[in-house]
């Protein structure tokens, strides 16, 4: 028996984090260029404010949102434009996006920005929203999602029940941990912030059980500010407790709806190292030009948190790590269970990149060999949705979309809980991340199907009521003629 | 430097089919060996021949579906088979038997559904079923337990062979003076011939709970049942609601008329419920899936394993029960999907 | 024998409850109504029928054949074989070629000359516009079933992918 615990919905698993958290966070080593993929976060690519040979300072904005779910951009560094070309980028898989490229001249001049240092309290919730997205927020738990965008949708009457994000459940991945520790006071100073921009009546700040060290540090930094509008609570380390909606059943005991949002139960979700992001804007006026980025896995010499300017290669990262190992195998983005796989390091780090895993044989366990399922239905034990992932996995192939709709295809979260416990080593996470869109796309055109049946019987009947009065009213006019004067 | 890539999860627990049906079959270690202990050495030549029978149609199967032999000649599935069929049949029955059964058990059964997977029977339970409808005689010649003042034929390993390949016994003995009803059967039998229950429990075969010997086989299963539970191959679900519905039918009939009907304790230790609860019941292939589905299925099997034992004309009503719950497995799926997490309740 | 019947009896009973309770009152399902269900819902008359309803009642009578939806394109026409228990065939030619990604109409703003022209043609009233004003296409109510293409008298109206579905 492998060291598991199967519950009711999830996984204990090894976590992978002593290695990565024994040394403090250092500064990664700077570069001679940063790459700033212009749609590193969810929703539209910035706009490019910069041209190509254009100095910029840094912190200065070199691109603006476009309109719709969109963010700021910032130069982590001053030096100049060399290029606004497409470069391979880690979140598109190591294909090429528009991006901005500049060249570090080392002084780190700063740009003077009068309006960055707000005192949040002075202005208006509408106006911290509005200075947040100033700073180029997104959400740092890896989905990249503009702060001020789900700020603005989250709004409601009585002012949404925020939920700080610590719970860090994926394994080898430790930037939140090392940040609740060392940087305890941000996340309480950017969760007030946010408090205040929300009208929101109170904050629970959710750790895991495991990481003792970061509790201590944020319950210190929580009694410091003695906000009674701040509270934490501890949630069990089981995968995947920092899933959004698997945070929020475990914290509230409420369940998010399947076609809704969190703030549709007037809650809402954010990372604690985006409340510390928020933290650096308001407080010292540094927009979110870097963040703490885990580098560990038996691939490299030495694991560790480094605070990284967004756009440092992951190659000079690495390079800060030691090197690669001999026994170097998969370069992944996040954790080992949801992250991505890249084939090179050539590839810039971008906000939404929490982890870079440099795995070995040791760390990966190679898959065996594919066998038919059994139907032991360990995976359903396991799926935090509440899925039949043996049932799914019949119903793909080949693919009746109508059982799939009806056994929740869309409602997989991807987490790979059923993957891990699967004795027929079925890639079941694989398959579903496969077909979710397919059925999706069905489903749409289902429903655009019925839409313009719809629409055609709405216009047909409309033409034959216009006909009959049309018939009915020339009748009318008929009559008198025809009709015999007496 | 580039490096080759995979799609997430990028680890996972090592486990496998084999390691499973390994698992199944040590759990089934206590029951084979006090089975031997109580009937001699019978089981272990069918349960040889069986073996052999199952791996040689799964390879034969197999060669002839075009799909590769080693993965699923390791997988165990087919030995499991072969085991849980032999521990059905009588440990003197004729080569032939177990041999015929075994085949079809593996190439009709599971096979011709599309092999490991996807039978929606217990595979084991098409081959006794097959046997039983075919050879019903040959299936009643069961022993007589060993020890407990209940005279008993000692066959020597050589004889037991020879016996079971030749399908006669050595000239010293005659079947009338070998064989012996099982419980189950024996309480028929009697209660038909108008025998009161404690009449026909009076005879030497039944025991403290159940049939002599057969009380301590079952006990035996019992425990690697658990052991099952313990390492989590199996779940509650099924063994819970197909005991707990025996017990229920056969407390109502027994609080109705304990004259004719046997009391609960003896039905859970007499004949195949706990191995039919624990091994049969619970190969997750052809059961039902969703733990709701599971309570149904298992309940469902006990309560068709009571109304064939007490009312039917077949010695035992388990593996019936199981294969007429594995044709309603489809219809218990599509009811017993659970509530998806964010869909109203 | 009696305990047999018995049996059976409480058994169909059982059988007949769990039926009536699951489906409930039979709704009344026509054949045209199943057959316009696998329809693509066009409305582009490549069939030669006026829409996809009047398409779905000519096969229902025996009056069409399977193979007469280009939009639908072999996935439709498998569809509708199946329902109807014939050999799938191909898509015929003479209905029209079968479109290998969704398109919609867009009218090039600056040539409308606003004739409403195509606004009658369209069969699901998915062009808006008055008299001597711009029109333009509701992209997501559009069929693409370039209805709207040949009443246009200054040929200002254009096939363009669909676009993305966002979630």
């Amino acid at each position: 028996m492998t060291a598991r615990e199967l519950l009711a919905g999830g996984l204990r698993i090894e976590a992978h984090k002593q290695r990565s958290t024994k040394a403090p966070i250092r500064a990664a080593s700077l570069t001679e260029r940063y790459v700033i993929p212009l749609d590193q976060h969810s929703g539209l690519p910035a706009v490019p404010l910069v041209k190509p040979s254009d100095r910029v300072r840094m912190w200065q904005p070199i691109a603006q949102p476009a309109p719709g779910i969109s963010a700021w951009l910032h130069s982590p560094v001053s030096g100049e434009v060399i290029a606004i070309e497409p470069r391979p980028a880690p979140h598109r898989l190591g294909a090429p996006t528009l991006s901005i490229v500049i060249a570090n001249d080392g002084r780190d001049r700063r740009f003077e920005n009068a309006a960055a240092i707000v005192s949040f309290e002075q202005i208006s919730p509408n106006e911290a929203c509005e200075h947040i997205a100033r700073g180029g927020i997104v959400g740092l738990g890896g989905a990249a999602f503009p702060t001020a965008n789900k700020l603005e949708s989250s709004l409601c009457e009585n002012g949404p029940q925020l939920l700080l994000n610590g719970a860090e459940c994926e394994p080898y991945i430790s930037c939140d941990e090392v940040l609740m520790r060392e940087r305890a006071e941000d996340i309480v100073f950017g969760a007030r912030a946010l408090l205040h921009a929300l009208c929101s009546p109170n904050c629970t700040i959710a750790i895991e059980d495991d990481v003792p060290e970061a509790q201590a540090a944020l319950r210190q930094a929580v009694d410091k500010a003695a906000d009674p509008r701040i509270r934490i609570k501890v949630v069990p380390a089981i995968y995947p407790a920092g899933g959004e909606r698997q945070l929020i059943a475990t914290v509230f005991d409420a369940e998010v709806p399947h076609d809704g949002l969190p703030a549709d139960i007037g809650v809402v979700c954010q990372n604690v190292g985006t409340a510390a992001a928020i933290a650096r804007w308001i407080r010292d006026g540094q927009p979110l030009v870097s963040r703490i980025v885990t580098v560990t896995g038996d691939g490299v010499s030495e694991a560790g948190n480094w605070e990284t300017r967004i756009g440092t290669p992951f190659s000079s990262l690495i390079a800060d790590c030691g090197g690669y190992t001999e026994r170097m195998s998969r370069l992944i983005m996040g954790g080992s269970m949801m992250g991505t796989s890249l084939a090179h390091d050539d590839l810039p780090v971008v906000k939404a990149t929490n982890c870079i895993i440099a795995a070995s044989a040791l760390d990966l366990q190679p898959r065996g060999l594919e066998m038919p399922c059994i139907r032991c239905g360990n995976c359903s034990q396991v799926c935090p949705a509440f899925l039949l992932p043996q049932q799914l996995h019949w119903y793909l192939q080949p693919f009746d979309s109508d059982q799939l709709a009806r056994h929740g295809l869309l409602d997989c979260i991807e987490c790979g809980c059923c993957d891990y416990v699967c004795p027929s080593q079925i890639p079941l996470a694989e398959r579903f991340r496969e077909a979710k869109p397919l059925l999706a796309r069905e489903l749409d055109a289902h429903l655009s199907a019925d839409a313009a049946r719809a629409r055609f019987v709405a216009r047909n009947e409309r033409l034959a009521r216009l006909e009959a009065e049309h018939r009915a009213k020339l009748a009318q006019k008929r009559r008198p003629k025809n009709e015999p004067t007496s | 430097m580039t490096f080759p890539t995979a799609p997430a999860p990028h680890a996972v627990a090592h486990d496998s089919v084999g390691r499973v049906m390994r698992i199944v079959i040590y759990a089934l270690l206590p029951t084979v060996a006090l089975h031997v202990m109580f009937f001699g050495a019978g089981l272990l030549v069918q349960i040889v021949l069986g073996a052999a029978t199952a791996l040689i149609s799964e390879a034969l199967a197999l060669r002839l579906r075009h799909k590769p032999f080693e993965p699923f000649l390791k997988d165990g599935s087919a030995i499991v088979t072969a085991i849980l069929l032999a521990l059905c049949l009588p440990p003197l029955a004729p080569w032939w038997l177990v041999v015929s059964g075994t085949a079809f058990a593996i190439l009709l059964a599971k096979h011709l559904y599309g092999g490991l997977g996807a039978n929606p029977f217990n595979p084991a339970m098409v081959g006794y079923a097959v046997l039983l409808v075919s050879f019903p005689v040959q299936l009643l010649q069961w022993l007589p337990p060993a020890g407990m003042d209940i005279e008993q034929a000692k066959l020597s390993m050589g004889e037991t062979i020879q016996t079971i390949l030749t399908g006669s016994l050595p000239s010293r003995l005659t079947w009338d003076a070998v064989t012996s009803p099982t419980p189950l059967d024996a309480l028929r039998t009697n209660l038909k011939m108008g025998m009161t229950m404690a009449e026909a429990q009076a005879a030497p075969i039944f025991g403290a709970l159940g049939g002599r010997g057969w009380e301590w086989i079952n006990l035996a299963t019992l425990a690697g049942g658990l052991a099952l539970l313990q390492l989590r191959i199996i779940r509650w679900h099924i063994p819970v609601a197909m005991l707990g519905a025996i017990v229920v039918c056969a407390s109502l009939m027994y609080m109705i008329d304990p004259g004719t009907y046997a009391g609960p304790i003896f039905h859970l230790t007499s004949g195949a419920s706990l191995l039919g609860a624990f091994f049969i019941a619970t190969d997750p292939i052809s059961a039902a899936t969703s733990d709701r589905g599971r309570l149904i299925y298992g309940a469902g099997i006990g309560v068709l394993t009571y109304v064939i034992r007490t009312w039917g004309g077949y010695p035992d009503g388990v593996a019936f029960a199981v294969l007429l719950m594995n044709l309603s497995v489809p219809l218990i799926d599509r009811y017993t999907i659970p509530r998806i997490y964010g869909h109203a309740r | 024998m009696i305990t047999a019947l018995v049996t059976i009896i409480i058994l169909a009973a059982l059988a007949g409850v769990a039926t009536v309770a699951t489906a409930g009152a039979p709704k009344e399902i026509s054949l045209a109504d199943r057959i316009d269900a696998l329809l693509p819902q066009t409305q582009c008359r490549r069939c030669t029928f006026a829409g996809c309803r009047p398409y779905a009642e000519a096969i229902a009578q025996g009056a069409a054949d399977i193979n007469q939806c280009p939009p639908g394109g072999e996935r439709t026409a498998k569809a509708l074989a199946r329902l109807m228990g014939v050999p799938p065939k191909p898509v015929g030619k003479e209905f029209g070629v079968v479109p290998d990604s969704p398109a919609v109409a867009f009218i090039e703003e600056d040539a409308c000359i606003g004739c409403t022209k195509c606004i009658q043609a369209c069969p699901v009233d998915a062009i808006v516009g008055a008299s001597r004003h711009m029109h333009t296409v509701i992209a997501a109510d559009c069929t693409g079933c370039e209805l709207c293409i040949p009443p246009c008298p200054v040929d200002c109206i254009v096939m363009r992918p669909a676009p993305a579905v966002v979630r």
